[in-house]
């Protein structure tokens, strides 16, 4: 069993608590950890301050945005509502544990190929929700992408390119899938 | 975005040990399902808990079911995308699926639970007004044991309902319907999922072979009125009469009069009340039309009429 410590790099906010911390065991990018965590932290501050993962952003704080999306037991969700201390047994998927290997993963190239992002901010949170799509949709229409996109908010591209870019990696996951099959 | 104060949160196996919990610990206490409305309560308007029990590890308050007398079971803790993307539910009640996924980002309907919603009582909850045309009962786990509510006595104003501190919503039962039964919701709102309901509108209704003689019929009202209601004027419009573009027109009309919405930031009363006049005849028609179960939701949102 791998067992991390928490890395001392936060602080923590004053007036914490520490008598009601809870240890957890964790699937975090594939790698299983136990943790003690502070239960009513919210999954994207551990991610972010105490796991030094920062590649999961924080947009409005309320769910409305998907900045902070990514892949709890499988299906995105908000980690911005979601409390530490729920977490006992979750397997965690964010942006850091897309790429497995020096290539970039599909969505990735995809999103780098069509210029789907310009500052950058949403990337992260629109990238987990693609590989969520792409997982139960191999092939999905415009219509299906606006759909599945509507909890994330992006101020700069109009979404066209994201779209775009969804797209495209589509069909890169669908030729890869083939090539595999075929070797 | 303001962080939580400190609380601790419990987990317990069972609804007895939740109860306990709650008990145990005195006043300020929350259960958690989801949290997405709970997290932001606590990030957004300030509420503290002393603590929180999550009910998540309670393995008999999540899943669907269907039971052979044709009546459903569903869970307090199955999520809104469950209820969403369910066979059962598309298959028998597509309106249903369609009112569960109108709420919030896939994002949020990964997290939301259907008893979450049902126990807020937000008078704009999407999957209200589809349970109430669909004649649902609650089941509430209490001190004294097991009791059942019909959904629509269940609520008493915004946010309030007949359940005490300490119950617990357990599970939602939609009783068996004829096979004849159609439905629709209208969930009325500009931004669409992202926003909340100006105006719901759900219809059920069964018709007498090809005349569209109306057997059977109920519409129910949401986002405009301190509770989901039931739209009994409406009803009495259709029942036992030919549904056509201008009986469905009356009954709009008998909507919006017995319907008692407020203004606030997203709408005015009096276009909420027209907007029910418009949806409640459209929602008649489309229910009408009668929609095939396992659509893909572009075709589910399709306004037919």
């Amino acid at each position: 069993m791998h067992c991390v410590a928490v890395p001392a790099i936060f602080p923590g906010w004053p007036g914490e608590r520490g008598d009601i911390n809870k240890k957890i065991r964790i699937t975090l990018n594939g790698q299983e950890r136990i943790l003690e965590v502070v239960p009513y932290r919210l999954l994207l501050d551990l991610l972010r301050d105490e796991m030094g993962m920062t590649g999961t952003k924080e947009g409005c704080g309320t769910g409305d945005c998907g900045a902070c999306t990514v892949l709890l037991h499988g299906k995105p969700v908000n980690s911005c509502l979601v409390f530490s201390g729920e977490l006992d047994g979750a397997d965690i998927v964010t942006i850091e544990g897309l790429k497995i290997g020096p290539e970039l993963h599909p969505v990735q190239d995809a999103f780098r190929q069509d210029g789907g992002a310009q500052c950058g901010y949403c990337t992260p949170g629109m990238l987990m929700m693609t590989t969520a799509l792409l997982r139960e949709n191999e092939q999905p229409t415009e219509e299906e992408i606006r759909f599945a996109l509507s909890g994330n908010l992006c101020r700069c591209t109009g979404y066209a390119k994201i779209i775009q870019a969804v797209q495209r990696a589509a069909e890169m996951m669908r030729e890869k899938k083939i090539t595999e099959a075929k070797s | 975005m303001k962080r939580p104060e400190p609380f601790e949160i419990f987990q317990p196996a069972s609804i007895q040990e939740a109860r306990e919990l709650h008990i145990h610990h005195g006043p300020g206490g929350y259960f958690l399902a989801g949290g997405t409305d709970l997290a932001i309560a606590i990030k957004e308007k300030g509420l503290v808990p002393r603590y929180v029990v999550d009910l998540k590890r309670i393995g008999s308050l999540s899943g669907i079911r269907e039971n052979a007398d044709g009546s459903l079971v569903l869970g307090a803790l199955a999520t809104m995308r469950e209820v969403e993307i369910s066979r059962v539910i598309s298959r028998r009640f597509p309106f249903l699926s369609q009112s569960a996924g109108e709420v919030g980002s896939i994002q949020i309907r990964n997290r939301a639970t259907i008893g979450g919603n049902i126990a807020n009582a937000t008078p704009s909850a999407d999957v209200v007004p589809a349970l109430l045309v669909l004649q649902a009962q609650v089941t509430i786990s209490t001190q004294d044991g097991e009791k059942q509510v019909p959904l629509e006595s269940f609520f008493l104003g915004p946010g309030k309902t007949v359940m005490e501190r300490g119950d617990i919503l357990t599970e939602i039962l939609i009783p068996p319907a004829s096979a004849n039964l159609r439905g629709e919701y209208i969930k009325f709102s500009p931004r669409e999922m992202m926003d909340l309901a100006y105006v719901g509108v759900a219809v059920a209704l069964v018709t007498d072979g090809d005349e569209n003689a109306c057997r059977e019929v109920r519409i129910a009202l949401g986002a405009v009125s301190p509770v989901p209601m039931r739209a009994h004027k409406a009803e009495a419009v259709l029942v036992n009469r030919v549904i056509n573009e201008e009986s469905a027109e009356r009954a709009g009309e008998a909507a919006a009069s017995e319907c008692t919405p407020i203004s606030d930031v997203r709408a005015s009363a009096a276009y909420r009340r027209h907007m029910v006049r418009v949806n409640t005849k459209r929602a008649i028609l489309n229910a009408l039309c009668g929609r095939p179960g396992n659509l893909p939701w572009v075709a589910r949102r399709e306004r037919r009429y």
